[in-house]
């Protein structure tokens, strides 16, 4: 090569040894990286894609679809309704927050109260995480909200989901309500399915005995977040295992006639099948709107609940105590009968009271009965018969008795809350009291008063037992999703036959012969006849005084001192079908109105029978409470 | 090495036969690898060409008419130019230290009217330009020579040392590197480098105490990033993930969850290859390398093909430079290096880093035009 400038060779030659070394390093460092690369991405690329999925895929849980509550004919009782809200969005309100809730408050009504839990919502967030401005708006609201949308910069409308009992205050003690999941439920239950805002749980009644079937399966939402927690967009969406759904036994259209019957009243009311046990009405009156519960109920509406009189909020079906009075009498004769305490020959001379020991005891007849049986007795619900029939029976035969007909026990309805109540026995007085059971309680007891304390559902169970002779218990859920509910096996009642055909007649003759106590509210329709047992409870003491210038009137007495007035029945009398129990508190007037309800009822239920309806034409329930004349 | 023979004795050609003499496949080939930097800035921004390819296209655009424009000129014109430029690049890089602007930190930009200058840029192309000129007028032997040699390193250290204090220490240490290239490559003594290279080694401790807070941190969690896995860490540790998730073949185009969903830091510029690495994976990353290589072997092969030491040490110094670039931008990115601010050449957005290797080529591509004139020691070139 020629070269202008000889000095330059050597140069040239330098420059071209050195080039060469630094291309060798050149390629040695881009080999290096090559290495590396191979190490980061081949080698150790799976733990790297974990790395960055774990980065960037982030799971939600997906609240599942709470199931539902049916009565027996698949009418809902409990649904999901859809839920119109309001959400905000603080990054995307161009005008502020402030200006934002301003403008949404001239549409729908916000307190301060509300804007207060909203802005301490959007602090607590980040400002693209929504957080709810109001909740359960009507259609009307709701559609005003998205009409003056393109104005509420910020502001999302949302549907969701939320619990909706279409009855209302109908059937509160049977389903409870669901509400919204408290610090102390979290504790209970670690399912992350709670923490979801707006996740609502059972608080009572069958949504709290059945919450964790009617929850479901939680679903999982996989998100892709970015480095900000940001959701991008959504991977894949598993919607979860709605709840099952609960079928009741309930005939709604039944629980709503009783309800409507004992409006006004505070009364608790169950209606039963004698063969299976199904609860066909379960009613507490006066109620409250479940739906108050899982929407947020107000400070006031909270104090009038708990200060009513009427006690809206106790389940007095269920949780109601009180003394069964006569109609504890059909258990005192059944224990006697069976155990041969007496036989139904076994006669009395009432004379309108007894002593015993240094005590009288009184009939209600202050002139007494005279020479009185079995039959006459429960029909006219002799004290003094009774008192004898307690007398020979003693109170062990007694105790053990009334347990067989399901009294003084829990009778394992599937709904939460229910109480046991108090038959009372040797041992359980020493337990409770530490002294020894004295003779003339046994005497108390015979009459279902003194410590005898049981439920309306107890009461109702009792009537079933005796209607059909089996050990019939109280069941309110019939499938749970597709199965069908376990039911206690169904034996014959342990009494003789003997004995109970003796009480049923007893019981026909309290309704259906002139002599009977209940005679003026009987069932005329043949066929369709009840069989029953009066009964009242004192709630005060009357004393010695009193009862020498004659027991004054409950009618004349102030509300909360009458006594309570009790019922139970089944029809029809013969081949009996259903069975029914109430008890009206400080309801014991003249009228007996809460006869009259039960009268109505089992013949309102008889009527819905398909196979009856022929013969029950034209006769409805609507003219039937009209068309029975009233004493 | 291939000469043509009736353009070898000509001193002096036609603009025309210097526009046939520019070497279209090395453009085609930058080309190539500025398109993989498109895709990668359309994918980031979530297959949108705003906010970043367009305008990454246009500035190319713009790059590729510089390199043609420098190629043509005379590669005597900048030799004339060489010690004008870096003069003119040392005042720059002092107006910086006294007006510059405060941005990420650091004192790097001037403003002229609309412009923005990075003085520190356009003196690693002066520092190459002049200090070729300077070793170009040494015969072999003068190299070595200490009065000789302590021009040279004050050329180096003078513009090198105020990028340091701006504090810029990943252009600072390119500046040291293609300095000492040049004199490496134009024959320095082994007796001189090797000491040397003790000396910086002994160096280190000491130079320790000079670093700023925030580069002796870089350091540290680059020794251990799970120290900070959240805070400084947080860069190295995610540009990791995102290369290596990436496997053998990526997650394919606009899949990168690293990249797209912010995790990575300055995704866009200089982590740009780790998307790369995440969305093409190895064969991506290799690829892109290889492209790298052949730039770099057509660089060499330039500097060898060049009849003046001027043309061969302007070749090699850019041609290095370049490399450095994505030496230490990928060590940097796959973990290897601590955190510096050097972006990937061609790749990473923003355009200073564009404009700047654009021109570099187009001088290389000057060289490579102008490789059979011959250049006496003592010339000043032409202007």
């Amino acid at each position: 090569m020629p070269l202008f400038d000889r000095k330059d060779k050597s140069r040239y030659a330098a420059f071209t040894r050195r080039t060469l070394l630094a291309g060798g390093a050149v390629g040695a460092v881009l080999g290096a990286l090559g290495v590396r690369l191979y190490q980061l991405q081949i080698l150790e690329g799976d733990q790297f894609r974990t790395k960055a999925e774990e980065n960037s895929v982030s799971a939600r849980l997906v609240a599942p679809l709470r199931g539902r509550i049916l009565d027996r004919f698949g009418v809902e009782l409990a649904s999901n309704r859809r839920n119109y809200r309001v959400l905000i969005v603080p990054e995307q309100a161009l005008g502020g927050v402030d200006a934002a809730l301003d403008m949404i408050g001239r549409i729908i009504l916000l307190t301060d109260r509300d804007r207060a839990r909203i802005l301490r919502d959007i602090a607590d967030n980040k400002k693209f995480v929504p957080s709810t401005v109001a909740e359960n708006l009507s259609w009307e609201e709701f559609s005003r909200v998205n009409l003056h949308l393109p104005y509420l910069s910020g502001i999302q409308p949302d549907v969701g989901e939320t619990r909706d009992y279409p009855f209302g205050d109908e059937l509160c003690h049977v389903l409870g309500y669901v509400a919204a999941v408290s610090a102390k439920d979290e504790e209970a239950d670690s399912n992350p399915v709670l923490e979801l805002p707006g996740f609502r749980i059972g608080k009572r009644g069958i949504e709290k005995s059945f919450d964790l079937d009617l929850r479901g399966t939680a679903g999982v939402s996989r998100v892709e977040v970015n480095a900000y927690g940001r959701v991008i967009r959504e991977l894949s969406h598993d919607p979860g295992t709605p709840g099952d759904d609960v079928w009741l036994t309930l005939d709604q259209d039944l629980q709503k006639f009783v309800v409507q019957r004992l409006a006004g009243e505070s009364c608790a009311c169950a209606v039963m099948d004698v063969a299976t046990g199904d609860v066909l009405a379960l009613v507490s009156t006066p109620a409250y709107d479940p739906n108050l519960f899982n929407v947020g109920i107000t400070p006031p509406q909270w104090r009038a609940l708990l200060e009513d009189d009427h006690r809206p909020l106790i389940d007095k079906a269920l949780a109601g105590l009180y003394p069964p009075g006569s109609t504890f009498k059909p258990a005192v004769a059944l224990s006697a009968l069976d155990a041969g305490a007496i036989t139904p020959d076994f006669s009395v001379n009432c004379t309108g009271s007894l002593a015993f020991g240094n005590h009288i005891f009184h009939c209600w007849q202050k002139h007494g009965h005279g020479h009185i049986s079995l039959h006459r007795g429960i029909a006219q619900s002799c004290d003094v018969y009774f008192y004898n029939v307690a007398r020979r029976l003693g109170i062990d035969g007694l105790e053990a008795g009334a347990h067989k007909l399901g009294l003084g026990n829990h009778t394992g309805i599937e709904i939460p809350g229910e109480r046991a109540g108090v038959i009372p026995g040797r041992a359980w007085k020493e337990k409770t009291y530490g002294v020894k059971w004295l003779e003339g309680e046994t005497l108390n007891a015979g009459i279902g008063q003194g410590y005898v304390l049981v439920t309306p559902l107890q009461l109702c169970t009792m009537a079933a037992r005796i209607a059909s002779g089996k050990t019939v218990s109280p069941r309110i859920v019939r499938v749970l999703g597709r199965d069908a509910q376990q039911r206690p096996d169904i034996e014959k009642l342990q009494f003789s036959d003997d004995a109970l055909a003796a009480v049923q007649s007893g019981m026909n003759a309290v309704t259906n012969e002139p002599m009977g106590t209940a005679f003026r509210w009987r069932i005329p329709n043949p066929g369709f006849e009840m069989a029953g047992k009066t009964g009242t409870a004192q709630v005060r003491k009357i004393s010695e005084a009193e009862h020498l210038a004659g027991v004054i009137k409950n009618d004349k007495l102030p509300w909360k001192l009458r006594d309570h007035a009790l019922f139970i029945a089944y029809a029809p009398v013969s081949n009996p079908r259903y069975a029914a129990a109430i008890v009206q508190e400080h309801g014991a007037i003249e009228s007996h109105p809460h006869v009259q309800m039960v009268r109505d009822i089992l013949l309102y239920v008889q009527q819905r029978d398909p196979l009856k309806r022929a013969a029950a034409w034209p006769v409805s329930a609507a003219s039937l409470v009209s068309t029975v004349p009233h004493a | 090495m291939t000469t043509t023979p009736y353009v070898a004795a000509r001193r002096n050609f036609t603009w025309i036969e210097k526009f046939f003499q520019i070497n279209w496949l090395f453009v085609l080939l930058i080309t190539i690898i500025a398109s993989i930097g498109f895709a990668m800035q359309y994918s980031m921004a979530g297959g949108h060409f705003f906010p970043w390819a367009a305008p990454q296209m246009i500035r190319f655009a713009v790059g590729l008419v510089i390199l043609a424009g420098v190629s043509l000129v005379d590669i005597r014109v900048w030799l004339a130019l060489a010690y004008p430029a870096y003069l003119v690049s040392f005042l720059l890089l002092i107006a910086v230290e006294m007006i510059g602007h405060v941005g990420l930190g650091a004192q790097r930009w001037i403003e002229i009217g609309p412009i923005q200058i990075q003085p520190s840029e356009l003196m690693k192309i002066a520092l190459v330009l002049a200090l070729a000129r300077y070793l170009h007028g040494l015969a072999l032997e003068e190299v070595s020579k200490p009065q000789k040699l302590i021009v040279a390193l004050v050329m180096i250290a003078a513009p090198a040392v105020l990028v340091l204090k701006e504090p810029n220490l990943g252009t600072a240490t390119i500046l040291f590197a293609d300095g000492f290239s040049l004199l490496f490559l134009a024959g320095l003594s082994w007796w001189w480098i090797l000491p040397s290279f003790a000396g910086i080694i002994a160096a280190v401790p000491v130079a320790w105490h000079f670093l700023h807070d925030y580069q002796k941190r870089r350091v540290m969690t680059f020794l251990n990033p799970e120290s900070d896995a959240l805070g400084a860490g947080w860069n190295i540790t995610q540009a990791k993930i995102a290369i290596g998730s990436g496997g053998l073949t990526g997650k394919g185009f606009i899949q990168g969850t690293q990249s797209r969903l912010n995790f990575l830091p300055e995704k866009n510029t200089d982590f740009a290859i780790s998307a790369l690495g995440e969305e093409f994976g190895f064969v991506g990353c290799i690829t892109l390398l290889a492209l790298f290589a052949v730039v770099i072997g057509f660089g060499i092969r330039t500097a060898m093909s060049s009849r003046s030491q001027f043309g061969r040490l302007v070749a090699i110094g850019i041609t290095l430079n370049f490399f450095f670039y994505i030496m230490i931008n990928a060590a940097m990115v796959m973990g290897l290096i601590p955190v510096v601010g050097i972006p990937m050449p061609l790749i990473s957005y923003g355009g200073t880093a564009m404009l700047t290797v654009m021109f570099g080529f187009g001088i290389l591509m000057s060289v490579h035009v102008h490789r059979l004139v011959e250049l006496p020691r003592s010339s000043g070139g032409i202007v």
